[in-house]
């Protein structure tokens, strides 16, 4: 989609509070401004939303390993211990009654995190190069990233509640593995890089971004 | 639908009015300037470029939002308090609450994910009711005292981390993990979170932010009604 005809709030020197929705005239000078009605900091774009977005997805991404390949929890029984890492707990969940719940697991546990990584970053690197090109698509992309990226969170729900709920010592009891702590930071820590991303960065023409503004 | 806003004119001759005028609105996901076009009732003012949605026309949004919020602490409450999930094995039975889960999962030794679902189990969750409902009484009466925006601010902060509903798909999963082990029971409390989830849902669409908004008070003094101050 065009982005000409279309007139941007930072072009005329307002912004949108991000808080309150208030259209406020910044100062001319730069610098940090508040919101004079909810007293919300201002600024036009989000500040160091690239770097931040990145840093965070980095992050993430080196999280995922570990929260993929260490044991989210271990049953114990007299017999011995059994560990299972997430991808062992979906295959374990697929029987003929109760398969659609091993595929909502998967998709939460191991498609969104990635799937919203990859999408992230491809939002990052257009938004890099200036594109212009399906905006109204990448803009979408986003909201949809807001919107699913809680899901991520079952796993570490499911994990609690079998684990509070499988205390019958010394018959039968469960204990989380390390792996939940990663996945639980996989999934805050890609919240928060979708969250530093700013969307109005996509409809930036290419000669806005180089000012760079906080 | 309704018809979007028109985007706003070029020129600064127009932008020195925009601050003043409140039904400029400049969309949160593009940036583009526009004006509010007037929105009947139960419909959606869309962005004219992004087609974010700006603007809901809400009916009777804060009388209907102080009703659900009552509604939601009340279960919230109880949910809390009553037994969720009973375990039978062996002739040994075992109940958990919510809270339940957490303490387990801190005796454990997994200290950071029990905070983690505490809060996103039962304090967010508490914090978003509460906020809210304090906020609709609040500006009931406009204009509300400045610290109602604190609270407003709270409460925009903490919807995205109050995860009843992911919970709640959570237990599911897990009681069927464990009913091959063992009987599970379903409490009182599992069906308290699942009206919960729709009570929540249906509390956050009847809100409506921007009515809120124009009557607190503002942070640079008392100014309410002229854009003076806006507009420095």
């Amino acid at each position: 989609m065009s982005t000409a005809g279309f007139v941007s709030a930072r072009a005329l020197g307002l912004a949108g509070c991000e808080a309150c929705g208030l259209v406020v005239r910044l100062p001319a000078a730069g610098g940090v401004d508040h919101c004079p009605r909810c007293g919300e900091r201002l600024h036009s774009r989000r500040p160091a939303s690239i770097e931040r977005s990145w840093a965070l997805a980095i992050t993430a991404l080196v999280l995922y390993v570990p929260a993929n390949l260490l044991p989210v929890m271990t049953t114990n029984t007299p017999l011995g211990a059994v560990s299972d890492t997430i991808m062992q707990g979906v295959v374990e969940l697929w029987s003929p009654t109760s398969w659609p719940l091993a595929i909502v697991v998967f998709v939460a546990s191991v498609t969104i995190p990635l799937g919203k990584l990859i999408a992230l970053a491809y939002l990052l690197l257009t938004v890099q190069r200036g594109s212009v090109r399906s905006n109204a698509q990448r803009v979408r992309l986003y909201r949809l990233l807001r919107f699913i990226g809680r899901w991520s969170m079952l796993d570490v729900f499911v994990d609690t509640f079998v684990v509070a709920l499988i205390q019958l010592r010394p018959l039968m009891w469960v204990e989380p593995g390390a792996g939940v702590i990663f996945f639980a930071g996989v999934v805050v820590v890609t919240m928060l890089a979708v969250n530093s991303f700013d969307p109005r960065l996509i409809w930036d023409l290419p000669q806005q971004e180089r000012h760079g503004d906080g | 639908m309704a018809p979007a806003g028109r985007p706003a004119t070029t020129g600064a001759a127009v932008a020195d009015a925009a601050v003043a005028d409140r039904g400029l609105v400049a969309c949160p996901d593009c940036d583009l300037l526009q004006r509010l076009p007037l929105v009947p009732l139960r419909q959606t003012a869309r962005c004219a470029r992004c087609r974010a949605p700006l603007w809901r026309h809400k009916p009777d949004s804060l009388e209907r939002t102080l009703a659900l919020a009552l509604a939601a602490a009340i279960l919230l409450l109880i949910a809390n308090v009553v037994p969720m999930l009973g375990l039978s094995v062996a002739g040994r039975e075992a109940f958990t609450t919510v809270v339940g889960g957490v303490v387990a999962m801190w005796r454990e030794g997994s200290q950071v994910v029990a905070m983690l679902v505490l809060f996103a189990a039962v304090i967010a969750p508490a914090v978003e009711i509460a906020c809210l409902l304090l906020v609709v009484l609040a500006v009931r009466r406009p204009p509300a005292p400045h610290w109602v925006a604190t609270l407003l601010h709270g409460y925009e902060f903490v919807r995205e981390w109050s995860m009843i509903e992911i919970m709640l798909l959570g237990v599911l999963v897990a009681l069927i993990k464990i009913a091959e082990l063992a009987t599970v029971i379903p409490g009182l409390a599992l069906f308290v979170l699942g009206s919960l989830v729709f009570l929540l849902a249906a509390m956050a669409a009847t809100f409506d932010p921007r009515l809120a908004w124009e009557r607190i008070e503002w942070a640079a003094g008392s100014d309410q009604g002229g854009g003076a101050r806006a507009l420095r």
